[in-house]
């Protein structure tokens, strides 16, 4: 048997076999500095299943049977639950501490939606069964689409969207869509305000759309006066973001889309913010056309280190005969699954059925909280942010002032100007202060920008210990206490990492360092 | 509200330090007609136990794949995932935690990205593999846009053993047009695309096993795709093939995308699954998608970071390879959980089991009279053909709590030669007893129907 352990580690720094792995503890955090790979414990002949060795009874594999190595490491189920359980205490996640980032949305996980998405008659259907034998599911589906036109007050909704990005994707595609069904085919210009997600160009570049940039005002809102100057027969629509990036709402949004509809183009809005205005504000009200919906930020599904999501779009009236399919119909006696495009209908976005694990946990998330419910933590997430606000900007300044912010609230970086401390090093040094860091240098309009988002979930202690905290570092930085955050973090499993090197000179993945052992078979 | 934590008192006295009346006020430059007056329509509020129990009375009226025989496949597989595949990924560090932009409070999700990179790379014999995407369909998509960037031409040709939803999800990123060349369904396992390639053509994508169970000739394919200037992209949606079928890299794909839902995810009804997509060195800066780099920290030790963001929406806006944001995170821990859990030994007698099961599966058709099995070669998969239409045939089926397959129909439903047609799936999970069961009611609803 080889082990592969034995071999020399993949990069600087010392790899120590598992079980012997130092235990540093610089500040009374428990985390372990050092976990190796799983290609230097593991070994290809170590297995944590125990799976029957059958004889094949005549192979009908046709002459492709694999005749190169896999080379994959092993472990027993002791060592998986070992490395995978070190491994996760170098996380910061919710339901250790503050997560304040902006525009990402880091609210309370309840365990109750972990609980009922993993019953067997959600976890454990095909998507291609029978629709007679999965009524409960498409009736979940149909409430959850219930909710969000509700919510939002639109005309029909497409869930399947694997993220946020790719229910842009989705609602763009139905713009398109419909403006070559209405001859309007030649409308190629998207203007998206420059304080937008990166994901708004991409998406309308990615259609093939060439993107216009809004300016902003003074106020860091959008102006309906630059929009119109904007405007021309060859706009295809405007991406706006409500409340936007700068965490304000956007207060001449309903004249914004009477221009863009007098000028034949559509408004779409970027969703991510909803959790501020939902169960206040009906985006469609605002005259909106189409809208993606974060469920996992503004419904509460757990972002798993970055997925998976789901972004459902909502549809105007005008744009619900081109939403992808598929979607659910009620039909006679029993609810259908709309599975072919049908006359404007687009296509298909994703092979099956969408997000069903993350439909479970946002509509548990909502009929937990109600509509009630949901109005108050809309409320609550902007009570918060302006509460943080309030008791920050005598020291850390506010770009645009004089306006309340909505769930989050934007400052910028000129209280650091001539101590030597950038905005980064500050973040770091929140970081050996037990919270994670917020959103920095987003938006890009605002120098070294920190967008705080604290969410409706944070209790007025928490947020005292924060604000607590973020003054003292200010007063540190400004006494010219520069160590303290250059040489940050000092608590964490690992200090300042080289971004560059990693991108310099890639390297992707393991590699092993000594020749393969011949197969064992 | 159990998850709202102020009291009424403290609102108070958050909104004195703001300097506000009521949090009405905080709303102040919503447009006064915009702000609902009254609440929105919906149920109010409700307990724990109520939530529950509704969610329980969903769940039951679905039927469970674990319910009864079951042999549908057609892209989504249900395999057995170990006990503590499920316990690790509910800890709370991973479950909740966000994208790594902090890497140095980040590095278990980190470090775990670039052993699945590893994993996936050593899987389908590529150099690199990205951090996952949203499924196998939307990786497909995604591999094609990527091919057109790096070949600078146009034509695409999709192999008649796609996936029919991945053909159509295809169809809608690129459009339809004289560009993009679909072949038509080919259930016995034929099919013309080493003939299609011309000088036009950007890649072409063969799936193995295909749609219909078929394993295809991917060496022949990349030699055909090769001489022409053109991309091979290779497509697999049961991953566990790849545990006793040679690796796509072996025999010279370009890009390999799979659907990683059979390792380490349940069925779900269709989603969240995992995408994962490798590719050669050479074509990283255009692969799209996360990316997990190893580097050290200020004190010489090992660590892991994003890397090569210049390529993504975040900084290069509307430059950027795609519109992508995220990953299928969770869902990637799961897959390498269950991939350490299984090592080379446990996926080798993992796919074994899958085919010797399926053996028996495609043995048994065999003995039914009126059942044409339509595959010479297959890994866990197979294509039927009856006598008669087979959507009733397979309803009837389900009356009896047997998921008999997939009729074809459902997928191809404007395909005369697809309507007799079911594709079926054996996994490590049939049991003879089921096998037995579905022999014996698919012989007495094709003699039903004849009558």
């Amino acid at each position: 048997m080889s082990m592969n352990n034995q071999g020399r580690p993949t990069g600087v720094g010392t790899a120590v076999p598992a079980g012997t792995s130092d235990f540093t503890s610089t500040s009374g955090s428990s985390l372990l500095p050092n976990e190796p790979l799983l290609f230097e414990i593991g070994d290809r002949e170590h297995s944590g299943v125990d799976l029957p060795d059958v004889a094949i009874d005549g192979s009908f594999l046709g002459g492709f049977e694999r005749k190169s190595e896999i080379d994959l490491a092993g472990l027993t189920e002791p060592e998986t639950l070992r490395h995978y359980v070190r491994l996760s205490r170098l996380n910061y996640s919710i339901d250790s501490g503050m997560y304040p980032l902006g525009s990402c949305t880091m609210k309370h996980n309840p365990r109750l939606n972990e609980k009922m998405a993993r019953l067997a008659g959600f976890a454990d259907i095909h998507p291609l069964q029978p629709v007679s034998t999965v009524q409960g599911a498409l009736a979940l589906m149909d409430e959850l689409a219930h909710w969000l036109m509700t919510l939002t007050n639109t005309a029909a909704v497409c869930l399947t969207p694997k993220a946020g990005a790719h229910g842009e994707m989705a609602g763009m595609m139905a713009i398109k869509a419909a403006q070559e069904a209405a001859g309007q085919g030649h409308r190629k210009i998207v203007l998206v305000p420059e304080s937008a997600h990166g994901t708004n160009p991409a998406t309308a570049a990615f259609l093939g759309y060439s993107v216009k940039a809004v300016p902003a005002r003074d106020d860091g809102t959008v102006d309906v006066e630059a929009v119109k100057a904007a405007l021309s027969p060859d706009v295809a629509a405007i991406m706006l973001t409500n409340p936007n990036t700068c965490g304000l709402f956007e207060p001449e949004v309903i004249d914004i889309a009477a221009a863009v509809h007098e000028a034949g183009a559509f408004f779409y809005c970027d969703g991510a913010n909803f959790n501020a205005i939902m169960g206040v504000v009906r985006p469609g009200d605002l005259g909106i056309d189409a809208m993606h919906i974060n469920l996992h930020k503004t419904f509460s599904t757990p972002h798993g280190g970055g997925g998976p999501g789901a972004g459902p779009v909502v549809l105007s009236a005008a744009l619900a005969p081109f939403a992808p399919v598929p979607f659910v119909r009620k039909g006679e006696g029993q609810l259908a699954l709309v599975e072919h495009a049908e006359g404007q209908h687009l296509g298909r976005i994703t092979a099956f059925n969408g997000q069903m694990g993350m439909y479970v946990r946002a509509l548990i998330y909502m009929l937990s909280h109600g509509g009630d419910g949901l109005a108050q933590a809309a409320k609550d997430a902007v009570l918060n942010a302006n509460y943080i606000k309030a008791r920050l900007e005598r020291v850390f300044s506010v770009p645009f002032p004089g306006q309340p912010c909505m769930h989050e609230a934007l400052f910028d970086d000129s209280f650091l100007e001539g101590t030597g401390v950038s905005t980064l090093d500050f973040a770091k040094a929140l970081i050996d202060e037990g919270f994670h860091p917020m959103t920095m240098y987003f938006p890009l309009v605002v120098h070294g920008a920190m967008l705080v988002e604290p969410t409706e979930s944070e209790s007025k202690q928490t947020l005292d210990r924060f604000c607590d905290v973020m003054l003292e570092l200010a007063t540190d930085a400004r006494a010219g206490n520069v160590a303290r955050f250059t040489s940050a973090p000092l608590n964490a499993p690992r200090r300042r990492l080289d971004e560059t090197r990693a991108a310099r000179s890639p390297v992707l993945k393991w590699e092993r360092q000594e020749p393969l052992p011949e197969a064992a078979e | 509200m159990r998850y709202l934590p102020h009291s009424e008192h403290e609102r108070a006295d958050m909104l004195a330090v703001i300097g506000a009346r009521t949090a009405e006020d905080l709303f102040a430059r919503v447009p006064a007609h915009a702000l609902l007056r009254e609440p929105v329509n919906l149920p109010r509020h409700a307990p724990e136990f109520l939530v529950e129990a509704r969610m329980k009375a969903l769940a039951g009226r679905n039927h469970a794949a674990g319910d009864g025989p079951f042999f549908i496949g057609a892209g989504a597989y249900r395999h057995h995932v170990p006990a503590s595949v499920d316990h690790l990924i509910q800890r709370s560090e991973w479950l909740t935690a966000y994208t790594p932009y902090q890497p140095e409070v980040s590095q278990g999700t980190l470090q775990m990205l670039f052993e699945f990179q590893t994993q996936v790379a050593h899987l389908t014999g590529m150099e690199v593999a990205n951090a996952s995407m949203y499924d196998g369909s939307t990786a497909t998509a995604e591999a094609v846009l990527m091919a057109r960037r790096l070949t600078r031409r146009n034509r695409i040709i999709l192999s008649g053993g796609l996936h029919p939803h991945y053909r159509d999800v295809v169809r809608t990123y690129l459009g339809d047009g004289p560009d993009l060349v679909c072949l038509p369904p080919s259930p016995e396992g034929q099919g013309d695309i080493l003939n299609r390639i011309d000088a036009e053509t950007a890649a072409i994508v063969v799936q193995t096993p295909d749609f219909y169970g078929h394993l295809r000739d991917l060496r022949a394919a990349a030699d055909a795709a090769h001489a022409a200037g053109a991309l091979l992209i290779v497509v697999v949606t049961e991953v566990v093939s790849l545990g006793l079928i040679e690796a796509p890299g072996a025999l010279g794909a370009d890009i390999v995308v799979c659907e990683g839902q059979s390792i380490g995810n349940s069925l779900n009804f269709g989603g969240p699954y995992v995408g994962l997509m490798a590719t050669r060195k050479e074509f990283i800066r255009q692969m799209p998608g996360r990316l997990c780099g190893e580097t050290v920290d200020a004190d010489g030790n090992r660590g892991f970071v994003l890397t090569l963001s210049t390529r993504e929406q975040h900084i290069r806006r509307e430059k950027a390879t795609s519109n992508i944001c995220t990953n299928s995170g969770l869902c990637a821990l799961a897959f390498s959980i269950h991939m350490s859990l299984l090592g080379e030994a446990g996926l080798k007698k993992l796919a074994r089991l899958n085919h010797h099961n399926a053996v028996k599966l495609a043995r048994m058709l065999g003995t039914v009279p009126g059942v044409e099995l339509l595959n010479k070669s297959f890994f866990n998969e197979m294509t039927i053909r009856l006598p008669v239409p087979a959507a009733p045939v397979v309803e009837m089926l389900a009356k009896a709590e047997v998921l008999a397959g997939l009729p074809v129909s459902r997928l191809e439903p404007d395909n005369p030669a697809c309507e007799n047609l079911i594709v079926l799936a054996a996994t490590e999970l049939t049991t003879d007893d089921d096998i037995a069961m579905l022999a014996e009611c698919l012989h007495a609803a094709l003699a039903e129907d004849v009558q």
